[in-house]
């Protein structure tokens, strides 16, 4: 499964945007295969960590009622041109993922 | 002897696979601040879940929350949300669909560099309201807002 994600972080001239996507089933465990007419298992982001410069400025917690290949956009104040930030998040299988960005 | 010795590079071994344990939390720090709330999203009251993720009490409407999303969803499946609140101190934003079978969709835990107004995307079994419930200043604040579903996003 391809466990991507894509970050955009800028300067808006106010305070710094963020938008992420990650690329993700979001499985809800409550939906059923048409052919086979068994469950599909829950599959879903369970938690995201948004750091800044290393800090933890945002936590997303997730449960299966998130939609598929879960978008995620905010601001925040206090960074700059330059700074990381970084998104990395868990789900409830064990998998994880993240990625990074400098803000443009 | 040789036993002795070998229990002995078990232990090291297994001390090690904690330190890298540990290492992987300093990756995600908040696993260590608060540990996903199961009960809350395995909850089918929307009363339990909010008193979980956002705390005991209840909200009061405020016309300082607004949740954006659109009048009519298509899709379900694929509801854009957008809850700002001009609330000072905000620590959390809780999104719940009161209809889905488990009614809270995600939950925002804000450090004050973060403007309050985050925009996601949730999914939504049939035509409801979105409840925004957000927490400031230690005291609970609620706003929603009616979204016709057309086709359910749920279903099997």
């Amino acid at each position: 499964m391809a466990r991507k994600m894509k970050i955009r972080a800028w300067d808006n001239g106010k305070n710094i945007s963020i938008k992420a996507i990650i690329f993700h089933p979001m499985e809800t465990g409550m939906r059923k295969d048409k052919k086979t007419g068994k469950k599909i298992p829950g599959h879903y982001i369970t938690e995201v960590n948004c750091e800044h410069n290393g800090k933890n400025i945002l936590t997303c917690q997730w449960g299966p009622g998130v939609s598929k290949n879960p978008f995620l956009a905010f601001n925040f104040n206090g960074g700059k041109k330059g700074d990381t930030i970084k998104i990395s998040w868990v789900d409830n299988q064990g998998g994880k993922g993240g990625a990074s960005a400098k803000i443009s | 002897m040789d036993k002795t010795r070998r229990i002995i590079l078990k232990a090291t071994m297994a001390a090690g696979t904690l330190a890298v344990a540990a290492g992987a939390n300093l990756l995600t720090p908040s696993t260590v601040l608060a540990a996903w709330p199961k009960k809350a999203f395995k909850s089918n009251k929307m009363s339990e879940a909010m008193s979980i993720v956002a705390g005991a009490g209840k909200p009061v409407p405020s016309k300082d929350i607004t949740v954006e999303a659109p009048d009519i969803a298509e899709n379900g499946a694929v509801v854009s949300v957008k809850v700002t609140s001009t609330l000072p101190g905000v620590e959390t934003i809780s999104v719940f669909v009161p209809v889905n079978n488990f009614p809270l969709s995600a939950s925002y835990i804000l450090s004050d560099q973060v403007v309050p107004s985050i925009t996601g995307r949730i999914k939504m079994a049939k035509t409801a309201d979105i409840v925004a419930v957000v927490k400031a200043n230690g005291k609970l604040y609620t706003a929603k807002k009616a979204v016709k579903v057309t086709l359910g996003g749920c279903g099997g």
